[in-house]
């Protein structure tokens, strides 16, 4: 391990000298020395990273760094958690989803997310299962679920396997295939930012390539953040990538520096296998 | 050496062979009961079981014929008001301990619903009594179906809970990350996956209260005749069973039987609903 002391406080302000390269970007998101704790322990630890716009960013790093945590809190997702604590700010376009009165479900429709493990939801038909954000947030009228549900279908290359079985419950899919569908569910509601959390780690190749090659084409429309363990993965969809250890963001840029020419003693020995 | 080797395997086989008969025995008696019962019921109450039955009313004394119509009816209307208290009450405690509340309130509630379902169930009619009964003078069917009711919300909450709890994680998370407000989450989500448990839970708790008569006896305290004023005291199935099986009429005697036999048989079908609502449980959980 190359930093034996884990709570070194300038570790934070050394990684801002690689920020100025997104600075030409509009930024979706700015996260500003952001600290989070469950109970007693501390998940994130004053953080500080701007996540640009109809980008891919990938968050790696080994298991416990807190990079999920990290992306939850940007849809305060990690807030379902019992006792938790937040210091520091996440500006969604300018505006702190932690002030208060900022409604959380508000905040989680412009900010969708899409889990490990596929989830859609097992009483409902593939079709149900694509509009059920709209229909519970009120939507009523069947032409524009209609609409609504093709689209995101579309986007979410899963229309033309699923077209016609859209009344099919949707547990009948393949994993992959229910991967896409949520994907297709988080998109139906039209977010600004789709977060994923290694959505292919339960995936096999094939399935795994579908939805990087689906990542790629949605990135023209929205702002992308995923969290994968895999890191030819993230080299193969993001175009920044964050590195996190023990809670604290060490290195973050663009993919190619990041996998070629790593500032950070810590990133380059995790991407090059030395631990993790 | 050898041979006391083979006296220790022959010990050890006699020991497993005398466990073995011993859960036999046991497992015998506890199925033994029903098929007596049963057999007896059937013994006994198959030849009353008739039209009349389900259609008229009791006859006096020594009139043949006659049936148990308004006690078949009276028990249903119980049922019914038992429901309306206990099934919204005992879903909806549920879903409280299963989705809010704080941990430490949640396992006293949790103990609390515990004892009350081991109160017995004529605790419940001599409280009710106390309530309802002195206060407005009279039996009444409300009086009933509240000692019901009262009995159904402890039951109804655990399995309420106990389901909703099983519902995985993921599903909840996935609600709640497309903008969908929480109750609407539990409401729509939660618990339409949960709803077959919900269902068999409140089944179970139906075919519990149904053979109840403790708690009706001086709250719905029975009836001979129609009654359609929830108001006044009402006929139930096992309340008539009771006042015919004391009587000292043979012919009281027989319509016990048939009585005792149509309940046992109309909780035997809930039972099956249920074993056919929980066999084909849970669509594969994520």
């Amino acid at each position: 391990m190359p930093s034996s002391d884990p709570i070194v406080l300038e570790t934070h302000d050394r990684h801002a000298e690689t920020e100025p390269e997104t600075e030409e970007r509009p930024l979706t998101f700015e996260v500003k020395n952001l600290s989070i704790w469950y109970g007693d322990k501390r998940a994130i630890d004053s953080v500080t990273m701007d996540v640009p716009s109809n980008a891919v960013t990938s968050i790696i790093g080994p298991s416990g760094c807190g990079k999920s945590t990290f992306l939850r809190s940007l849809n305060r997702m990690h807030e379902l958690l019992p006792r938790t604590r937040l210091e520091g700010s996440v500006l969604l376009r300018g505006q702190d989803l932690y002030s208060t009165d900022v409604d959380p479900a508000i905040v989680r429709r412009r900010v969708g997310m899409v889990f490990q493990k596929s989830n859609p939801f097992p009483t409902m038909s593939i079709g149900d299962n694509v509009v059920i954000g709209l229909r519970l947030n009120g939507v009523r009228d069947q032409k524009f679920l209609n609409e609504r549900l093709e689209r995101s279908l579309r986007m979410a290359a899963l229309w033309d396997e699923v077209k016609d079985d859209l009344h099919k419950p949707g547990t009948s899919l393949s994993g992959g295939q229910q991967q896409r569908l949520c994907i297709a569910r988080a998109l139906a509601v039209e977010p600004e930012v789709v977060l994923m959390d290694e959505p292919c780690s339960a995936l096999d190749p094939i399935a795994t390539a579908k939805i990087e090659e689906l990542i790629h084409e949605l990135k023209t429309k929205y702002t992308i953040v995923i969290v994968t363990h895999n890191m030819q993965q993230a080299g193969r969809v993001s175009d920044y990538t964050a590195f996190f250890y023990l809670g604290r963001l060490i290195e973050f840029g663009p993919t190619t520096k990041i996998f070629s020419n790593p500032s950070e003693r810590q990133t380059e020995d995790y991407i090059t296998g030395r631990f993790g | 050496m050898h041979s006391k080797r083979q006296d220790q395997h022959a010990w050890r086989k006699i020991k497993s062979a005398l466990v073995s008969a011993g859960t036999f025995v046991s497992a015998l008696l506890v199925i033994a009961p029903l098929g007596l019962v049963f057999f007896h019921l059937l013994v006994n109450g198959a030849s009353s079981i008739n039209w009349d039955f389900f259609t008229q009313l009791p006859k006096p004394v020594g009139a043949p014929g006659g049936g148990m119509v308004n006690a078949i009816v009276g028990s249903l209307e119980l049922l019914a008001l038992g429901s309306a208290i206990g099934i919204p009450i005992g879903v909806l405690g549920g879903v409280y301990l299963a989705e809010y509340g704080s941990a430490r309130g949640n396992s006293m509630l949790r103990f609390i619903a515990d004892v009350l379902n081991g109160v017995p169930s004529i605790t419940w009619g001599v409280v009710v009594y106390g309530l309802v009964v002195l206060r407005f003078k009279g039996f009444s069917a409300y009086a009933g179906g509240l000692a019901l009711g009262l009995i159904m919300i402890p039951l109804i909450l655990r399995t309420t809970e106990e389901v909703i709890l099983l519902v995985p994680n993921g599903y909840r998370e996935a609600a709640l990350a497309l903008g969908i407000a929480r109750w609407k989450t539990i409401v729509h989500v939660v618990m339409k996956t949960a709803s077959k448990g919900i269902v068999t839970g409140i089944l179970i708790a139906l075919a519990r209260i149904g053979g109840e008569t403790a708690p009706l006896l001086f709250t719905a305290f029975g009836n001979r005749f129609w009654n359609h004023d929830l108001s006044q005291p009402i006929a139930a199935l096992p309340l008539q069973i009771f006042t015919y099986a004391i009587s000292p009429y043979d012919d009281w005697h027989r319509q016990a039987w048939a009585g005792a036999l149509v309940l046992v048989i109309g909780i035997f079908c809930v039972n099956v609903l249920v074993r056919i609502l929980t066999r084909e449980r849970a669509p594969s959980t994520a």
